[in-house]
């Protein structure tokens, strides 16, 4: 029963760290697909969960700091369309930009308004996301194997990761069912002929990075106000080039995509939960060596285990009329 | 008379110092195939896209059916019948047919009642204009041919009644163009008004109703196309007159310069392209190679020119071996005086974002001439391909302007300039006026002429079988990676085509 708990705890982990890697990838999934490539991911996520602590801090509210998180987020993304739909400019410029924006002023605002050393006020409970029981989860509990799973696993999280993972077919009906869908991956594939079907390439591309900063913003509420109680300095850690690898690493798809996060947010909880332990045969290892274990293996599975992953053939070109 | 289907009055339009279209006219009856006929450059393409509402006229009106039309997008062209193919197909490549028929005209949010629909109007489609076509096909595994098709189809899905073909054959092969001649035929008997872009007087002959001649923005001339004559087209379209048979005298020729034996390569798959081939090129003698597309000349020019490694055989080159198995390489074949006019210009034969001085000395930028030291003599470079320009008439005259901006004919004759004015012995070209004008297409073979008058020996592939026919002294045909016969000049265009087909080898083998 041990090994159970012990499995189940690391898989609960597992969901837990996942859910910002989701939000964030489905994110870049919508701006990528559409043909503009998304360096600053990262930035909007880490600007929406600025955003957010913020506000619920303030208005003790955490509906309106989410609220806050999206707008704020949608704000950047529709920055990175100006300079790379309408004014045609690099988008990799663009997005690092945007995470050099993103890293600087949440630190200097955080400072100016709360003098907590760029950290927001720590949000009581009312002001968060707080874990969801779903029914009969406690009833459940004693059912052997069953009972664990669902009580432990599948409840007992925040709003935020249910709407992560129902995001994912979602976005896949979103994709392959919907005419936005159809037209969204045609214009990442070849504008002009969206272009000429009469469709505005411009249009349908702020659409998309649109919906790509309302899920940055989520991920960024989901972690400043669900999983954590703050915000903190550089919180996001680099999740939204992890989130960019597993795009990269789902061929630009949202069921494989919700599989890569899992698999980097697995890594990602083996690391914290066998730090400083004895592993058998090994031995204790460095805690700097099971912290770096997930980019690690990120770069061994990007390196050679995924086959060749082509992105959308617009992708990071700018739209210009032919003559 | 009955009311034009479209007509244009006084249109115009500028990009920035460049007038594309000046003061057009031009009426289009209805039920019929007209052909638009101009060079390269000529602004056919710039009108037609001001009719499907890409670009916007800077003056002028559009009439469709008698009804002044205001056409500001596609949707607008769209909604007034008129459908258009694009010279480069605008399809996503990895989409099904049924999905980029759809496309822009998906009928509801949700895509499953549009899909339905569309499967069951293009079946009627294709029943009534017998377009075969999978409509769960990916687009990218079809044949060109097939996606011309899907892009016919998704006009006619839109409701077109008036169908726009931007030089629809450049990416065809005979046969196939002769099948989309059939297509059009067909629409035109259903009451559908066709326009045909094109720069090819051939086609223009063989398919259109009336024909409007296009010259450097401007409408110079309408004809009936069973009242005019390919010559006098051409000379509409040049401004000038032009000889389309290509005058020469009697070869004379002398020593073997390049001698090929047993030859075999094969391509990047490992499939063998070229079979044991054998021949010679004479000193003042034009050979040319006839064949299908891909019956491997392109890997025999390659490994004879060095850019490809041949698997087994000799070349001599003066006598002397080349190691084409081997060592091999175009800059030591240029030294020894073979030069390579390869069949991809854009890919192959030039840096396109270069200026063209840059390009007109690629592959000698190591001689004596063109270097200062370790450096670049950029005086000499831009002084010697000044020279050129005026010897080959190459337009705009502008030795630093970006070779990009040179259009197909232009960038041809830099590429024949830098590699004819060397004095190489050998010369061999690969489709020397794939996408030229009829004008330049004049030029570059009274270049070849010359070259052979001159007692050079060259080596000349070329899908054209026109052109293989009035240069070459001497007909080789491919087929299948083998030289399966050996015609004069006189030989017919049956005869050889034939031969091309592989008709008297299967015969053989049987």
């Amino acid at each position: 029963m041990d090994f159970l708990n012990l499995i189940l705890q690391l898989l609960d982990a597992t969901i837990r760290v996942s859910v910002p890697l989701l939000l964030a990838c489905l994110a870049g999934l919508y701006s990528e697909r559409s043909g503009v490539f998304d360096i600053g991911l990262e930035g909007k996520m880490l600007a929406g969960a600025f955003a957010g602590a913020s506000t619920a801090a303030v208005t003790g509210s955490a509906w309106l700091g989410m609220l806050a998180a999206i707008t704020i987020s949608v704000f950047f993304a529709l920055v990175h369309g100006f300079a790379s739909i309408t004014h045609r400019g690099n988008q990799i410029v663009s997005g690092v930009a945007i995470n050099f924006i993103a890293a600087g002023s949440t630190v200097i605002l955080g400072q100016a308004w709360f003098s907590q050393g760029g950290r927001t006020p720590s949000l009581v409970a009312d002001a968060r996301f707080n874990a969801i029981t779903l029914p009969f989860a406690d009833t459940l509990r004693e059912v052997p194997l069953i009972g664990p799973i669902y009580s432990e696993l599948v409840s007992g999280h925040s709003l935020i990761a249910y709407i992560a993972f129902l995001m994912v077919p979602f976005t896949w009906w979103v994709l392959f069912r919907t005419r936005f869908g159809l037209r969204l991956r045609a214009v990442g594939e070849n504008p002009a002929a969206v272009d000429t079907a009469g469709i505005s390439v411009a249009w349908l591309r702020y659409r998309a990075v649109i919906c790509t900063g309302v899920l940055t913003g989520l991920a960024g509420t989901y972690l400043a106000v669900s999983q954590n109680a703050g915000f903190v300095k550089d919180m996001t850690a680099g999740k939204g080039f992890i989130a960019l690898a597993a795009l990269i690493f789902a061929k630009w798809r949202p069921v494989p995509a919700m599989f890569a996060c899992l698999l980097f947010g697995f890594l990602d909880a083996f690391a914290i939960r066998f730090q400083g332990i004895a592993l058998p045969l090994i031995g204790k290892v460095p805690v700097q060596l099971m912290q770096a274990l997930p980019y690690i293996l990120t770069v061994i599975l990007l390196a050679g285990f995924i086959g060749k992953a082509i992105p959308p053939k617009a992708g990071g070109v700018a739209y210009v009329k032919e003559r | 008379m009955a009311q034009s289907a479209i007509e244009l009055k006084g249109i115009d339009k500028s990009f920035g110092a460049v007038r594309a279209n000046r003061d057009i006219n031009l009426e289009i009856a209805p039920g019929t195939i007209h052909g638009i006929i101009g060079e390269n450059g000529a602004g056919k393409s710039t009108l037609m896209s001001i009719l499907y509402g890409f670009y916007q006229a800077d003056r002028g009106e559009i009439f469709v059916n008698g009804q002044k039309t205001d056409i500001d997008s596609p949707n607008d062209a769209i909604a007034a019948g008129i459908g258009m193919v694009h010279q480069h197909f605008m399809l996503v490549h990895n989409f099904t047919v049924l999905e980029n028929i759809i496309l822009g005209a998906e009928g509801s949010s949700l895509l499953n009642t549009g899909i339905a629909r569309a499967r069951s109007e293009l079946h009627r489609l294709e029943e009534e204009y017998s377009l075969d076509v999978d409509p769960d096909a990916i687009v990218e595994q079809l044949p060109v041919g097939l996606q011309q098709r899907v892009e016919i189809l998704k006009a006619l899905y839109r409701g077109a009644e008036i169908l726009i073909l931007d030089e629809p054959t450049g990416v065809l092969t005979p046969a196939e163009a002769d099948h989309l001649f059939r297509i059009l035929r067909k629409l035109k008997d259903e009451g559908k008004t066709i326009v045909l872009i094109t720069h090819k007087l051939r086609e223009i002959m063989a398919v259109t109703d009336n024909v409007s001649v296009m010259r450097q923005g401007t409408m110079v001339a309408t004809r009936k196309t069973a009242a005019t004559t390919v010559e006098e087209l051409a000379e509409l379209m040049v401004g000038r007159r032009v000889l389309l048979r290509v005058e020469k005298g009697e070869a004379s020729p002398s020593g073997v310069k390049l001698s090929v034996k047993n030859l075999s390569v094969r391509d990047s798959r490992g499939v063998t392209m070229v079979d044991n081939v054998s021949f010679d090129v004479r000193a003042g003698e034009i050979v040319g190679i006839a064949g299908v597309a891909g019956n491997g000349q392109s890997e025999l020019i390659e490994a004879i020119a060095g850019t490809r490694r041949a698997e087994t055989g000799t070349v001599l080159l003066d006598g002397a071996p080349i190691d084409v198995a081997g060592s091999a390489d175009p800059g030591e074949l240029r030294a020894r005086g073979l030069a390579h006019v390869p069949e991809d210009r854009h890919h192959v034969g030039l840096v396109l974002p270069f200026e063209e001085n840059e390009n007109s000395i690629l592959g000698y930028h190591g001689m004596d001439f063109y270097l200062n030291g370790p450096f670049l003599n950029i005086e000499a470079i831009r002084s010697d391909a000044r020279d050129k320009i005026e010897k080959y008439d190459i337009r705009p005259a502008d030795c630093r302007l970006k070779t990009a901006n040179f259009s197909g004919g232009n960038q041809q004759k830099i590429v024949l300039a830098r590699e004819m004015e060397k004095d190489p012995g050998v010369l061999v070209v690969g489709q020397p006026t794939r996408g030229v004008d009829v004008g330049a297409i004049e030029f570059i073979h009274k270049q070849l002429i010359a070259m052979r008058d001159q007692g050079k020996a060259v080596l000349l592939i070329s899908v054209e079988l026109d052109e293989i026919r009035s240069l070459s002294d001497r007909i080789l045909v491919m087929f299948d990676g083998r030289v399966v016969g050996e015609r004069g000049p006189d030989a017919t265009e049956g005869e050889l085509g034939l031969l091309m087909a592989g008709v008297e080898a299967q015969e053989a083998a049987e």
